[in-house]
């Protein structure tokens, strides 16, 4: 049996220098001696959170450590030889010649200079695998079998004229066009649209299918790896918690950990009733200056206080767009936008203090939403300071009740946002929206860069704020699981008009409109086989047309 | 209008407009200047009515704005005036120095520029190891040098009989000994200018040659955090083609600004160069005739100087336009 087996790592341990701000460096162990094995043809999926060292073991298959990382115990064993002991040359034929990688995001990948047939064609050559015309040939037949349009000619554009689900399937040609053994795809689809998604998922599983290469499927979708993957390990914080087969770790998990990430909305959420709103949006048409497209268009929807209305739609719909309207910073051309009874002013010089305070924002990055030269007690004094002329004691006071709300106790006022995780970036954030006793809270996708287990607290968060403070919540997202999960109301964006609105309860039962339809279906369910079935689905229903 | 040809026609009419405020702000400048003219030609002993005819016959009567359009109608038809001191014509002075001037960066140019680039490439190739601190450390020492102290240090290097000489020599079945001096005339061949001007040009590529090697390191350092460097690395591309190929073409537009910001140094600031080898070119005319006070030639000069660094930075703009694939391939 050894002979089918293309990848054996054995203990293998990586370690790395980390550089905590104001203190010494130290050394962290980032794998803890995991065993990995990969037969020809298969395809295993790495599932696990942030930091648990997915990225890390698939790229060790590559005997690549990304910045700075070191392999510094164990084997890897590919095609029946240690590669942790190869040479520097070595490695250059074994990188592209039998292993080659899809990363996250395309658009980064590919080199904004270069065309990008001569980028998906490089390694083929580089590797004297191929003459040119037949690497050529084989990318075009690749990007033909990947569903790329006009194939003949795909390869001519650049990077930046081409979309991310596109940019994201030449990827994948990229990789497979050396025919290499094994590609390792790290996260491929976790920047696109759900609608985006599905097509690339099925490209890539088709690819993969009739090429018969091996793959490491990386992600922290279970969802997602379910649709592509033979086996499952699941990792955390270095370790492997449960390794099976697709459908045991899916239908019947072992471990405590695996069962959280199958279950992981545990959120129930009842629907409130209709209320008199306290946000009127009314026909607000917006573009932005000096462009004659209409960014947004005759949008009207109103939201009640201690109520949540939840904006779905894919990037570039106008969810975005639509709180810069809200907020001021993008004054529309059209309508009027009412809250707590009066009219707010279109720009944002016009409006008072007040109106700044009641309307306040969450971000989608938490990182680059804090000043990193403040600390945590800084940051949420400072809407104390300038809306209630807080000062001292009194503040530090409110400071400390706010991150007790937001559960994060004592000690963390005098952090900085460097020393803290992603969810508790976030939780400050919250807080210091809190701070400004607001009405209305905007929360902009603000649990899609968090791993699930710890936005699923976000949201328990947010949902307690709401029912002790009578909050209103305009939340926008691009996951419908958090929109069942919080949502009283919901407004369906595309092309920047609202096309279905209404109770929760009313836009998610059917009959639904063509894109709210498509938008529902192509949300990966933790079934093996949905991909296929959803797929078939819709070809019925595009020949039935 | 395809959008590059539109900003190219636009950075073109911002330089010609830029070009007519530096002559307005040179003429404005030489006229601030304390002193007489016509004082300073005919001596202090010179009666008023004298001076006056004196203005007269130069023009000087006439209110400053007639005498500026004049000034730049005369530029714009090649005319620029009679010299005060010896009422020779400015065009022709000028004419044959700035064709020396251009020469000489144009040597300078053509050996410091890729060999800058290339240096900057190895030293990115191996940042933090020896090599890169090799280069930088030379190119580094060799731009703190005074220009003087370099050129005579170049002198006594390849000028004496010494084992440098002597080496050069037996290589190229001469003496090896140059002659310090940089003498060209009028008449004199392409390949006997080119070795009258060895010694100045191995000076200025030694003074140009740190500011693009750093700007080229940084500018590929900077590229090389981007992850389809991290793509090329894991196509299991040699170190070198990785740079060549992918991290350099993304560097050009930085590299080509401090490029032209040298190439203008080297045709308007190497007076002292010129001077220590008798270069005959446009710095030392101009330094000549600002200590006589020639007016109209310190105009002449510092109006095509200020064309050269307007031209060259306009050409840093559109070629790194140009190096920009968004703007070169709109969606």
């Amino acid at each position: 049996m050894a002979d089918d087996t293309l990848l054996d790592i054995k203990g293998l341990v990586i370690e790395a220098t980390s550089y905590p701000p104001g203190e010494p460096p130290k050394e962290v162990t980032l794998v803890h001696g995991v065993d990995l094995k990969l037969r020809r043809g298969k395809v295993l999926g790495l599932i696990g959170e942030s930091g648990a060292g997915k990225s890390t073991i698939g790229l060790s298959a590559m005997a690549y450590g990304r910045g700075g990382v070191r392999l510094t115990q164990g084997t890897i064993t590919l095609n029946g030889r240690d590669i942790r002991q190869a040479s520097a040359r070595d490695l250059r034929t074994l990188r592209g010649k039998e292993v080659t990688y899809v990363a996250q995001s395309a658009a980064a990948a590919f080199n904004p200079a270069k065309r990008l047939m001569e980028q998906v064609i490089e390694t083929s050559l580089a590797h004297g695998i191929m003459t040119k015309p037949e690497a050529e040939a084989r990318a075009v037949m690749l990007f033909r079998k990947l569903g790329l349009p006009n194939p003949e000619a795909f390869g001519n554009r650049y990077p930046h004229q081409v979309s991310g689900g596109q940019l994201q399937r030449a990827m994948t040609a990229m990789a497979l066009c050396p025919k290499p053994d094994l590609v390792i795809f790290d996260e491929p689809t976790t920047a696109l649209d759900v609608t985006t998604q599905i097509d690339v998922l099925a490209a890539i599983k088709e690819a993969i299918r009739d090429t018969h290469v091996a793959a490491l499927y990386i992600t922290h979708d279970l969802a997602v790896v379910a649709q592509v993957a033979d086996e499952i390990m699941v990792l955390r914080h270095g370790r492997l918690v449960e390794h099976g087969d697709t459908a045991q770790v899916i239908h019947a998990p072992r471990q405590d950990y695996t069962r959280a990430l199958v279950s992981v909305r545990s959120l129930e959420h009842e629907e409130k009733p209709p209320a008199p709103p306290i946000l009127r949006v009314e026909g607000v048409t917006a573009r932005y200056r000096g462009t004659n497209f209409d960014v947004l268009k005759n949008i009207t929807v109103d939201l009640a206080p201690g109520q949540t209305l939840a904006v779905v739609g894919e990037s570039g719909s106008g969810k975005s767009t639509l709180a810069r309207a809200i907020t001021g910073l993008l004054p529309p051309t059209q309508g009027r936008i009412g809250f707590a009874g009066r009219q707010l002013s279109r720009e944002l010089k016009g409006r008072t203090k007040d109106d700044l305070r009641e309307i306040q924002m969450i971000y989608q990055m938490a990182d680059t939403a804090m000043n990193p030269r403040q600390t945590v007690g800084t940051i949420i004094g400072r809407p104390l300071e300038f809306y209630f002329g807080l000062r001292g004691a009194a503040r530090d006071k409110r400071v400390q009740d706010l991150l007790d709300q937001i559960e994060m106790g004592k000690g963390f006022a005098d952090r900085y946002p460097a020393e803290l995780s992603g969810g508790q970036k976030q939780r400050v954030c919250i807080a210091r929206a809190l701070a400004a006793n607001p009405k209305l809270i905007i929360c902009d996708e603000v649990t899609s860069a968090l791993d699930p287990l710890v936005a699923d607290g976000i949201l328990k968060l947010l949902m307690a704020l709401q029912s002790e403070a009578q909050v209103a919540y305009l939340f926008i997202t691009h996951d419908l699981a958090t929109v069942r999960a919080i949502a009283d109301k919901i407004a369906v964006m595309y092309k920047g008009a609202v096309v279905r609105y209404g109770q929760k309860s009313d836009v998610l039962a059917p009959p639904f409109d063509d894109y709210t339809d498509l938008l529902l279906s192509s949300v990966p369910e933790m079934e093996i086989g949905w991909l296929e079935k959803t797929i078939a689905h819709r070809r019925m229903e595009s020949a039935g047309n | 209008m395809h959008p590059v040809l539109k900003l190219v026609v636009q950075r073109l009419a911002l330089g010609l407009i830029l070009l007519l405020a530096c002559s307005a702000v040179i003429f404005l400048g030489v006229e601030a200047l304390p002193g007489d003219t016509a004082q300073a030609i005919m001596g202090q002993s010179a009666t008023p009515q004298a001076l006056a005819n004196m203005r007269e016959k130069m023009g000087l009567d006439q209110p400053p704005l007639t005498r500026y359009f004049q000034w730049l109608g005369g530029v714009l038809t090649g005319d620029l005036g009679l010299a005060l001191t010896n009422d020779a014509d400015i065009a022709q002075s000028i004419g044959q120095r700035l064709g020396n001037t251009l020469f000489l960066a144009g040597c300078a140019a053509a050996i410091s520029v890729p060999l800058a680039i290339i240096l900057g490439l190895i030293a990115a190739r191996h940042a933090g190891k020896w090599q890169d601190k090799l280069i930088s450390g030379v190119t580094l020492t060799t731009i703190s040098l005074p220009e003087f102290v370099a050129a005579y240090f170049v002198i006594f290097l390849l000028t004496q009989d010494n084992v440098l000489t002597q080496a050069i020599g037996w290589v190229t079945g001469g003496s090896g000994r140059l002659l310090p001096v940089a003498m060209v005339f009028p008449g004199m061949g392409f390949w006997e200018r080119l070795n009258a001007v060895i010694l100045p040009v191995i000076v200025l590529v030694l003074v140009v040659l740190a500011h693009m090697m750093r700007m080229t390191r940084a500018a590929i350092l900077n590229v090389m955090q981007s992850a389809y460097i991290e793509t090329a690395e894991l196509k299991g591309l040699s170190p070198m083609t990785v740079i060549w190929r992918h991290a350099f073409p993304n560097a050009i537009a930085p590299v080509v600004s401090v490029v032209m910001l040298n190439m203008a140094y080297l045709v308007v600031g190497v007076v002292v160069v010129e001077v220590v080898f008798g270069y005959n070119a446009l710095g030392q005319y101009l330094v000549d005739h600002v200590t006589k006070r020639d007016l109209p030639v310190v105009q002449a000069v510092g109006l095509i100087f200020a064309a050269v660094y307007i031209v060259l930075n306009m050409l840093a703009d559109i070629i790194g336009i140009l190096a920009n694939p968004r703007l070169r391939h709109p969606k």
